[in-house]
């Protein structure tokens, strides 16, 4: 008996006072959110005392299976609902339950005027326990429990201000395309089960070496369709965007640090499928590749600051995929970049919060500016998150982007070319449009409406007057302590490699690779693509004005700012068609179903009409016929007797 | 005289019945038209009776003479009725349960 096995604690916790806010209704308003912090800071506790557990074990130890109860017992399918408590799935949960916390936290001020904040409570403790579920699970069906959990969250907070009909549609739009990522998820699952007769990770992975490649590499590509769809990668990526008709608090904690690294983890931890499946493998790289350069081209043009956040997420996150279809020797920066993603990508999620909190609520970049005289706090926070993110040392994302860079140049052939060129140029854009968004925001001058200010612009003064503030004290801690994270975890981790050994009972031990080109000249062509992008930001959007209303742009803009067209591709190769089909149904159905079955009917009908006349209602006539009918008879039988 | 004679007369006679119920309007010549019929019926009776020597075709023949006239009986209520609530006696003004 240990804490392990208490593990299940972690996912009840915030599951029963999720239960608590729902059932009590409004009786609890006035202290709901704070029971909902409680709740998350529990898991959170019992998180760092799994992790004192696992320290204190020798590394081999690190791996513990929790069984919890028999959950589906039908015959040949067994599944138990068991926890799997080992680095990886810790690794998550800490991530998970430390930054939602501060997330909590930050969400009581922020959501402090809001009628439903006991709602909101109760719905981010449910995709605290979901996301809980996800991780630490111990077979796929758990796995596809707490997936669909966190999609169940995602899409009630997405829509949580539903009386706006376009953030319903947002909600909308983001379910359905995780529905196709899930009938990925299925078929791999009915795939394994068919094969190895389980969904269990220990035995389909002991099983999965000397499986027939063909069986791996179906698995392994609709656990990618899976991924894609969780984690807004190419091609089902265009809900990512919309899903940031949220409350900030749920994109920062959702759509940013947790729920889209799902598919991350689904791809490091079916390591063992994706290394029997190279033809998988190299599948997910080129997603990943796909996805970090889309994402940033969207990021470079968007103007509304919470959706270039979500399209530097996209980009991010085909990062770690990428990093993820490298292999084992990518297994562990995927994950390291994850963990500081999700610091410094919260961090600026929060800051954006706190921007838009202080701009009434304005999102549009180009009518903020100079706004770092104003919130100091928001802007050393939000520049700690930019650096970090730019990959400038010694932040954390210099610890982890680069390590991805030099893995992507690891290989032979025209690979490590291909793949670590998109990421090297990756990293440039990133440089350039998280630039554009920091300076437009905290520098250059105001285009805002200040009250007193004589503007000659009238685009400007005709906005209502603006009051930037500093947010209170619940909503700058959590930011600051983020802002840390974003300075320092990198380093901390990277310190002999802590973070790599912590992880090495899951991905496997790595030995040395050599990238194709040496690794100064990467880390300093990484610095130098950085710089540029950095300056060409500065150049164009702080030492020159930006004006408050957008130019019409070239046509990549034009493209970028339109998500380069995903919307209108999906409508065009999915939607439209469907439409189609469905509309030539109902006409089949009601022309040839409905005309056989109504035509049957109205030929009776007519045959009816005719024989009615038959019947006179006249006695004499009937009379007649009986008589007739008789004399014939007669005579029928008189002629055959003679 | 042979009983052939018997059974022309009762075809004359059915037939004169017949042709009386299917062209007359009036019920209650209708009704004596099939008198007429059942009387045909029952002179053929009798005859085959006489020319087999036996009694059931004469039995028989008092059968129907019972039947008759129960249905005369009720016959003739029914139309007396239909009479007073309509005002007429013709068959083919009957026609209520005509949609």
């Amino acid at each position: 008996m240990d804490t392990l096995n208490l593990s299940w604690l972690l996912i009840a916790i915030p599951l029963a006072s999720a239960g608590v806010l729902l059932v009590l209704g409004r009786r609890v308003d006035r202290w709901g959110h704070w029971l909902g912090v409680l709740a998350s800071a529990a898991s959170a506790a019992g998180a760092i005392a799994m992790l004192v557990e696992l320290l204190g074990r020798g590394a081999a130890d690190r791996s513990v299976g929790v069984h919890l109860f028999r959950w589906i017992p039908a015959g040949d399918l067994n599944v138990d609902a068991g926890l799997l408590v080992d680095p990886l799935s810790l690794t998550f949960v800490l991530l998970i339950t430390f930054v939602g916390t501060l997330i909590h936290i930050y969400a009581v001020a922020y959501m402090e005027h809001d009628t439903d904040r006991r709602r909101f409570f109760a719905y981010l403790n449910l995709f605290v326990a979901a996301m809980l579920v996800l991780v630490l699970a111990d077979s796929y069906a758990l796995l596809f429990l707490g997936w669909e959990g966190v999609g169940l969250a995602s899409y009630l907070l997405i829509g949580f201000w539903n009386y706006r009909s376009d953030y319903a549609v947002a909600a909308k739009k983001a379910f359905v395309m995780n529905r196709v990522g899930d009938m990925g998820m299925l078929v791999a699952m009915m795939a394994l089960f068919a094969t190895f007769g389980s969904v269990n990770y220990e035995t389909v992975f002991a099983a999965a070496e000397g499986t027939n490649q063909g069986v791996l590499t179906l698995v392994g590509l609709m656990l990618l369709v899976g991924a894609c769809g969780k984690s807004a990668q190419f091609p089902l990526q265009a809900w990512l965007g919309d899903a940031m008709a949220g409350p900030t608090p749920v994109s920062a904690l959702i759509h940013a640090a947790t729920m889209v690294t799902a598919g991350v983890y689904l791809i490091v931890r079916s390591g063992p499928i994706f290394e029997g499946a190279p033809t998988a493998q190299l599948v997910v790289v080129i997603i990943g590749a796909i996805t970090l350069l889309f994402g940033a081209i969207i990021g470079c043009a968007k103007d509304d600051l919470k959706k270039a956040l979500a399209a530097s997420t996209m980009s991010q996150i085909g990062y770690m995929i990428l990093a993820a279809g490298l292999g084992p020797i990518g297994y562990a920066f995927a994950i390291f970049h994850l963990v500081t993603h999700g610091f410094f990508k919260a961090g600026m999620f929060l800051g954006a919060g706190s921007v838009m909190h202080g701009m009434g609520e304005e999102v549009d970049m180009r009518r903020f500016g100079g706004l770092r005289r104003y919130m100091k706090v928001t802007y050393a926070t939000f520049a700690f998150g930019w650096l970090a993110i730019l990959g400038v040392p010694p932040f954390s994302g210099f610890w982890s982007k680069d390590k991805i860079i030099e893995a992507a140049f690891v290989g032979e052939g025209w690979r490590p070319l291909v793949f670590g060129s998109v990421a090297l140029l990756g990293a440039g854009i990133t440089a350039f449009y998280m630039s554009r968004l920091f300076f437009m925001t905290f520098h250059g001058e105001k285009r805002w409406n200040d009250g007193h200010s004589s503007t000659p612009d009238t685009a400007i003064a005709r906005t209502p007057v603006q009051h930037p503030h500093e947010s209170p004290r619940l909503m700058t801690v959590p930011m600051i302590v983020l802002a840390v994270g974003s300075v320092a975890l990198g380093g901390l981790l990277s310190i002999g490699g802590v973070f790599t050994s912590w992880l090495e009972p899951v991905t496997g031990v790595v030995g040395d690779h050599e990238p194709v080109l040496p690794v100064w000249l990467l880390m300093t062509l990484t610095l130098a693509v950085v710089v540029v992008g950095l300056v060409l930001a500065w150049r164009q959007y702080a030492a020159s004005s930006v004006p408050v209303i957008a130019l019409a742009g070239s046509v990549l803009t034009r493209a970028a700012r339109k998500d380069l067209y995903q919307d209108e591709v999906n409508d065009g190769l999915l939607v439209q068609p469907g439409q189609y089909l469905t509309r030539s149904l109902v006409y089949g159905d009601r022309q040839v179903i409905d005309g056989a079955v109504g035509g049957l009917g109205r030929v009776m009908v007519r045959l009816g009409d005719v024989t009615r006349r038959l019947q006179t209602g006249y006695v004499r006539s009937y009379a007649a016929t009986m008589t007739i009918g008789l004399v014939a008879l007669v005579a029928v039988v008189l002629a055959t007797r003679i | 005289m042979s009983l052939v004679n018997y059974l022309v007369l009762s075809g004359i006679l059915f037939s004169i019945g017949a042709v009386t119920v299917l062209v007359r309007r009036n019920a209650i010549v209708a009704f004596m038209g099939v008198e007429l019929m059942l009387n045909a019926a029952n002179l053929t009776f009798v005859t085959f009776a006489r020319m087999h020597g036996e009694l059931q075709g004469q039995v028989i023949a008092f059968f129907v003479m019972v039947v008759a006239a129960t249905e005369v009986v009720i016959g003739l209520a029914i139309i007396v009725s239909i009479f007073r609530t309509r005002g007429s006696a013709s068959i083919d003004d009957v026609n209520l349960l005509k949609s």
